[in-house]
C-alpha cells in the first residue's frame, strides 16, 4: 500500500501549502506565496507517485471508487493551479484552490481506500480517457468558480466604495473576469470531450451511447449551463457579475453531477461499495 | 502704497464668466503692459487659471486703481462691467496678503491642497517679471507666498489629501481594469483637479485621453497640453462609448450624465466596465448611475473617504495651515510697514546714533581722564560726521519727485543696515 503513504505525504504538503498561502494573504509577504507554490509542487509530485503506484497495484486507472475519484480530482485541481501560476499573477488563487484540494483529500482519506477490482466489462482504453477529460474539465471549472467568488466579493467592495484590506488583497476585476473567461474556454471543450468519450465508453461496455442514466442527464445539464454562459459571453457581452454568478451556479451543477448523483441517485456510476 | 487683489474664482463666478475673463497665456504680456500704463498703478501681475482670474496690484490710490482695473477687465474682454461686477472680490492691504498666501498654499482651491496652483502662480510671476510690471513689493510678496506654500506643504498634511485623491483614483482604476495600459480616459470639463487626475492616470499608463468642454477652445488647449484629443461637447456620447474612465468636473448646476443614458451606453459598450470619477460640486453624475452593472461611480467625497483622510484630521490640518498663513501675513505686513519713508529715516538715524553712542562709551571708558570739554567736543565731532554722511541720502529720500525709486532705496537701506529685525528672515 505504498500509494497511501504518498497520499498522506501529499495531503500533509497541501496542508502546509494552504497555511503558507493563508499567511501570505494576511501579511502580503511575497516570499510566502513562493514558499506555498514550492510546497504545493512537492505535494503534487508525491500525489503523482501515489497515483502511479496505485495504478501499478490495481492494474487499472485508479478512478473507480469515491476515495480514488476525490483524490484524482484534487490532483487535477493542484495541477491546474500550478499551470495557472505559470501564466497568471493571481496569487490568492493558491489559497483557494489548495484549500479545496485539501478538503477533498481529507474526505478521500476518511473513505475506504481498498482497491476494488474493475468489472471486466468496464476495462477499456476509454476509461482513463474519459475520467481524465471529465476531471480536468471539473478542475478547471473549480478555478472558474474561485474566480467567480472572488469577483463577487471584489465587486461588492468596489461598489460599496470600500477599499479596505479585502479589496487590496483580491486581484483586479478585469483579471478575475479574464481568467474566468479563459478557464471557461478550456473547461468547456474538456467537459464536452468528457461526455463524448463517456458515451463512446458506454457503447463499448453496454452497447449503447446514451441511456439517460442520472449521471448522463446531469452532465448534460451542466454542459448546457456552461454552453449558455459561453454563448452569452460571446454574443451579448455578459461579463462581470452575471458571468461570476453563472460560474458559481455551473460549479454547483458540476458538484452535483460528480457527488450528488453518486450519493443520492441510483445509477451505473454509483459507488456502491464505499 | 496699498496692495490690491481684485478677481473672481470658482466660488464667486460660473465658468461662463470665468472663461470670458480669462487671459490666454500668449496675451498675458500685452495685458500686463496695458494695465501697467494706468497712472495710479505701480506694480501688477495677473493670475489666470481655469478656476480663477486675479489681478495683484500695488497702487498709490487704492480706490482709483480698483475702478481703473474693473474698467480694464471690462474693456479688455469686451464684457459690460455689470455682467461680472457682482462676481468680483476685492482685498486690500493685509487682507490681500492673506488672500495671496492662501491661494498659493492651495487653501482657496476647489480641491484644497491640489498642487497645480503653486506652479501656475510661479509662471504668472515669471511672466510679470519678464514684462517688467512687477516690482520690489510684488517680488517680495510672491517669494513670501511661495515660502508660505512650501511651509504649508511640508508642515501640514493638507497637500496629501489632493494627491491621495488622485492616487486613490488610480488605485481604484487598477482594481477595476487591472493595468491602465490601453485604457482611455474622458475628461469632461477642463479644470485643475481633472487635469491633475488625468496626469496621474497617464503616469499610471493610460494610453488615450479625450477632452470635452462646453467651450471647445478650452478643450483643444487642454488636449494639446496633455497630448489628448478634443471632443465637442455635443460629441460627449461618443466619448462615453470609447472611454473606460470618465472624470467629470464641470460646474453645471444639473446632472450631465444620467442613469438612462448610461444604461443605454452600457449596452452599446457590450457591458465593458466604466469608471466614473465625479469631482464636480454640485455633482455631474446622477448617483443612480453607480447602480448600473459594470459601472463604478466615485465622487470626490468617496475618494477622500477611501484615502483614509477622515474629516476631523483634514480640519485640523486646515487650521494648522491657516495658522501658518496668519503668522506669515503678520511678518509681511511688518516688513511692508517698514517701507514707509519716515520710519526708515528714523530707524536709520537711530541705528547710527546707537553705533555712535556705543563707540563713544568705549573710548571714554578707555580714557577716564578726558575732561568734560574734551568729551563734549568728541560728541559734537561724531554727531556732525553722522549728519554729514546722512545729509545727502536723506535729502534724496525725502524728494517726492523720485517716488519710483524710493521703494528701491528703502529696501536697500533696510537690507544693508539691517534696519528691520521685525520683518522676519530674509530669503
Amino acid at each position: 500500500m505504498m500509494n497511501i503513504h504518498f497520499f498522506k505525504i501529499a495531503s500533509l504538503f497541501y496542508l502546509l501549502g494552504t497555511l503558507s498561502y493563508s499567511v501570505y494573504i494576511l501579511l502580503l509577504k511575497e516570499s510566502l506565496s513562493k514558499l506555498g507554490a514550492t510546497i504545493v509542487t512537492i505535494g503534487f509530485a508525491s500525489h503523482t507517485l501515489a497515483l502511479v503506484t496505485r495504478y501499478g497495484e490495481a492494474g487499472h486507472t485508479p478512478v473507480t471508487n469515491l476515495h480514488e475519484s476525490l483524490s484524482f480530482f484534487a490532483w487535477m485541481i493542484i495541477g491546474v493551479l500550478l499551470i495557472a501560476h505559470l501564466k497568471y499573477k493571481v496569487k490568492v488563487l493558491g489559497a483557494f484552490l489548495t484549500s479545496i484540494a485539501l478538503i477533498l483529500m481529507l474526505f478521500a482519506f476518511a473513505l475506504p481506500k481498498e482497491i476494488v477490482p474493475l468489472a471486466p466489462v468496464l476495462k477499456s482504453f476509454w476509461h482513463p480517457v474519459h475520467v481524465t477529460f471529465a476531471f480536468l474539465g471539473n478542475a478547471i471549472f473549480t478555478l472558474t468558480f474561485c474566480c467567480g467568488v472572488m469577483y463577487l466579493i471584489q465587486e461588492r467592495q468596489l461598489k460599496s466604495k470600500k477599499m479596505g484590506a479585502i479589496a487590496r488583497r483580491l486581484p483586479p476585476l478585469k483579471v478575475l473576469d479574464d481568467l474566468s473567461y479563459q478557464s471557461l474556454t478550456f473547461g468547456f471543450p474538456l467537459l464536452t470531450l468528457g461526455i463524448i468519450t463517456g458515451a463512446v465508453w458506454a457503447e463499448y461496455a453496454w452497447g449503447r451511447y446514451w441511456a439517460w442514466d442520472p449521471k448522463e442527464t446531469w452532465s448534460l445539464i451542466t454542459w448546457f449551463l456552461y454552453a449558455a454562459m459561453l454563448h452569452q459571453r460571446l454574443t451579448v457581452g455578459w461579463r462581470g457579475r452575471k458571468a461570476a454568478i453563472m460560474a458559481i451556479v455551473g460549479f454547483m451543477a458540476v458538484l452535483f453531477t460528480f457527488l450528488g448523483v453518486n450519493l443520492l441517485l441510483p445509477g451505473l456510476h454509483a459507488y456502491s461499495n464505499w | 502704497m496699498e496692495l490690491i487683489v481684485i478677481g473672481l474664482n470658482h466660488k464667486t463666478a460660473p465658468i461662463e464668466i470665468r472663461e470670458c475673463l480669462a487671459f490666454p497665456e500668449d496675451k498675458m504680456e500685452e495685458a500686463l503692459s496695458t494695465m501697467h500704463a494706468l497712472p495710479s498703478l505701480k506694480e501688477n501681475m495677473l493670475l489666470s487659471t481655469c478656476n480663477r482670474v486675479e489681478i495683484f496690484a500695488i497702487s498709490r490710490e487704492a480706490e482709483k486703481t480698483v475702478q481703473d482695473l474693473k474698467h480694464f477687465l471690462s474693456g479688455y474682454h469686451n464684457l459690460p462691467l455689470k455682467e461680472f461686477e457682482k462676481s468680483l472680490y476685492l482685498f486690500i492691504g493685509e487682507e490681500a496678503v492673506r488672500h495671496i498666501f492662501r491661494v498659493a498654499s492651495s487653501l482657496d482651491s476647489m480641491v484644497v491642497g491640489e498642487p497645480q496652483i503653486l506652479g501656475q502662480m510661479k509662471s504668472a510671476y515669471t511672466i510679470a517679471t519678464e514684462s517688467q510690471t512687477s516690482g520690489i513689493i510684488l517680488h517680495r510678496l510672491l517669494h513670501k507666498a511661495f515660502h508660505v506654500a512650501k511651509r504649508v506643504r511640508t508642515e501640514t498634511k493638507i497637500s496629501n489629501s489632493a494627491v491621495s485623491v488622485s492616487s486613490v483614483a488610480v488605485e481604484l482604476a487598477e482594481k477595476i481594469f487591472g493595468t491602465l495600459e490601453q485604457r482611455a480616459v474622458l475628461l469632461i470639463g477642463a479644470g485643475e483637479m481633472s487635469e491633475l487626475a488625468a496626469r496621474h492616470l497617464v503616469a499610471g499608463g493610460v494610453e488615450k485621453i479625450l477632452v470635452t468642454n462646453r467651450t471647445y477652445d478650452r478643450a483643444v488647449t487642454l488636449a494639446q497640453e496633455i497630448k489628448g484629443e478634443a471632443l465637442r461637447f455635443e460629441e460627449m456620447a461618443l466619448g462615453l462609448k470609447r472611454a473606460d474612465i470618465v472624470i467629470s468636473a464641470t460646474d453645471s448646476s444639473q446632472y450631465l450624465i444620467r442613469h438612462d443614458q448610461i444604461a443605454k451606453v452600457m449596452k452599446e459598450r457590450k457591458q465593458k466596465p466604466i469608471f466614473f470619477i465625479d469631482i464636480a460640486d454640485p455633482r455631474d453624475v446622477e448617483p443612480g448611475v453607480g447602480d448600473i452593472e459594470n459601472v463604478y461611480l466615485y465622487n470626490i467625497d468617496d475618494l477622500q473617504k477611501v484615502s483614509n483622510e477622515n474629516i476631523k484630521d483634514r480640519e485640523k490640518e486646515a487650521q494648522k495651515a491657516e495658522a501658518i498663513v496668519r503668522d506669515e501675513v503678520a511678518k509681511f505686513v511688518a516688513w511692508h510697514q517698514s517701507l514707509e519713508i519716515t520710519p526708515t529715516i528714523v530707524a536709520l538715524r537711530k541705528k547710527f546714533d546707537q553705533i555712535r553712542n556705543k563707540e563713544l562709551e568705549k573710548t571714554f571708558s578707555l580714557h577716564p581722564n578726558f575732561s568734560e570739554k574734551e568729551r563734549k567736543s568728541m560728541e559734537a565731532l561724531t554727531s556732525s560726521i553722522i549728519n554729514k554722511i546722512l545729509h545727502a541720502p536723506l535729502t534724496r529720500l525725502k524728494r517726492t519727485d523720485e517716488e519710483a525709486m524710493t521703494d528701491t532705496y528703502i529696501v536697500v537701506l533696510t537690507t544693508l543696515f539691517q534696519l528691520s529685525e521685525k520683518s522676519g528672515e530674509e530669503d
